[in-house]
């Protein structure tokens, strides 16, 4: 056992990288393990991944290219939206004006009437006031000779009817 | 590490004349002599080092297996299942559970583990293809290959009382000459004796040609032994830095500063698993595109 053991430590001596015995068990596995490794991403996995990749990215682009369709659909239902507004708009500004074209004109035409209906009665009014005025100066004229004829015959005195009309209507246009 | 049996057998050698000359031969040895000058060291009431103890290879069952580690490390035959076939096999099972099993909904809107996948493929496949072009697009399943099995095997070398299969030189100058022959057999097949061309600089003066000629042939040699080294040694280094803090630990004064040490560390490592990956990874694509375009 102890010789077994210093035989073992002057083997053993120094790194364990250095010790050649272990190479060809290293060597071997080595070469097992890359193979396989090499075997599952040549022939399993990097198929694979790169198959995801191009479909993400294929479906990314096909997303993309749906989106730019969507968002010019958008802006044409946009500018359909705006010119509809607009029309909207120059079609409310002529009903708007034409209802004020017509009121105005329905305006004038009452206005006119209710002008000549002021007229009318204003020169019938005047009519009577000329009317009135005139009767009112007859009917001085005929008071005041009646006056005259009454202030007379209390005098005691009587006259000519005829005399003091004529006397009365001489006063009068003095 | 110590165990008892192997410290009462080593005990029985130690107690005879020359017991201190032999405890002081075992210091930094393998696994027998370490519990050996363990024992010496406990003795002697000071820390027990033995950071490159976690790289020994050994197998999954039977003495000195995984199970027994106190026992002495049996031969090894090539056909033995050991720590290493145990933590490749994790790494296989990983990029399965990932690559396979995350996307086996091949969903539109993918589920975590998927997207993770796909980032994976994402970001390897444009490395390819911005650093090779587009015909190199051919070899990026070998690429993939290679960058997802040193990231996991570097990431999963880092749960702690595990092994890291990429700390060993074995293992990464497999990939960095497989990669080396690869890509040179590649340049040759390629485009015949005109791959020649990638060491004659057009563009030099005519007199300085031979010399860089000269120079970017070594360089082009150096290669595969500076692209495996690099690996080992990162992952060697971190994980060894990180055995020696943690047998700091041991001392209660220094023990909180060694824990925040480790920790410090631990983060660092996992940088360096993702980075030694990714650059592995980029300059197999760099060696790869002189084999596709060799003028320069």
């Amino acid at each position: 056992m102890a010789t077994e053991n210093v035989v073992a430590q002057e083997v053993e001596s120094g790194m364990p990288q250095l010790d050649f015995s272990t190479f060809p068990n290293q060597i071997f596995w080595l070469l097992i393990a890359l193979v396989v490794i090499y075997l599952v991403l040549s022939r399993i996995a990097l198929p694979r991944i790169s198959g995801v990749l191009a479909e993400r990215s294929g479906t990314i682009s096909n997303d993309l290219a749906a989106a730019e369709d969507l968002k010019l659909r958008a802006t044409e239902a946009e500018a359909v939206y705006e010119k509809a507004l607009a029309d909207a708009r120059i079609e409310s500004n002529r009903i708007a004006d034409q209802a004020r074209v017509a009121a105005q004109a329905d305006l004038d035409a009452a206005m006119a009437d209710a002008d000549q209906k002021i007229a009318a009665q204003t020169a019938d009014a005047e009519a009577n006031i000329a009317e009135i005025r005139a009767s009112a100066t007859e009917n001085v004229a005929i008071v005041a000779k009646d006056v005259a004829e009454a202030l007379v015959a209390a005098m005691g005195s009587s006259a000519d009817q005829a005399t003091i009309d004529a006397a009365v209507t001489d006063r009068m246009k003095g | 590490m110590a165990s008892h049996t192997a410290t009462e057998t080593t005990e029985a050698v130690t107690h005879g004349a020359d017991g201190a000359v032999m405890s002081a031969d075992a210091v930094g040895a393998g696994d027998a002599a370490v519990a050996h000058g363990a024992d010496a060291a406990h003795d002697a009431g000071g820390l027990v080092f033995h950071p490159l103890d976690q790289f020994i290879v050994r197998p999954i069952f039977g003495d000195g297996g995984i199970f027994h580690p106190s026992m002495p490390v049996p031969p090894i035959h090539w056909y033995t299942p050991t720590n290493v076939t145990l933590w490749l096999a994790l790494a296989v099972l990983c990029v399965v559970l990932l690559f396979v099993v995350g996307s086996r909904g091949r969903a539109t809107i993918p589920s975590r583990v998927q997207s993770v996948g796909e980032l994976f493929y994402g970001f390897t496949h444009k490395m390819v293809e911005d650093v090779c072009g587009k015909e190199g697009l051919k070899y990026f399943p070998y690429v993939m290959t290679l960058f997802v099995f040193i990231l996991f095997a570097n990431f999963l070398g880092l749960i702690p009382m595990s092994f890291a299969t990429t700390s060993h030189i074995a293992v990464t100058a497999v990939l960095g000459f497989g990669v080396f022959f690869g890509v040179t057999i590649l340049g040759f097949v390629l485009n015949g004796p005109s791959f020649l061309k990638l060491f004659w600089m057009s563009e030099a003066p005519l007199f300085l040609r031979p010399i860089i000629a000269i120079i970017e042939l070594i360089s082009y040699f150096v290669r595969p032994v500076s692209h495996s080294v690099r690996l080992a040694g990162n992952i060697t280094a971190g994980h060894a830095v990180m055995k020696v803090f943690a047998a700091f630990a041991g001392l209660a004064i220094v023990s909180p500063l060694s824990v925040v040490a480790i920790t410090a560390i631990y983060g660092l490592e996992v940088l360096v698993a993702g980075i030694q990956a990714y650059v592995f990874a980029i300059l197999t694509c760099v060696y790869l595109k002189d084999a596709l375009h060799p003028a320069h």
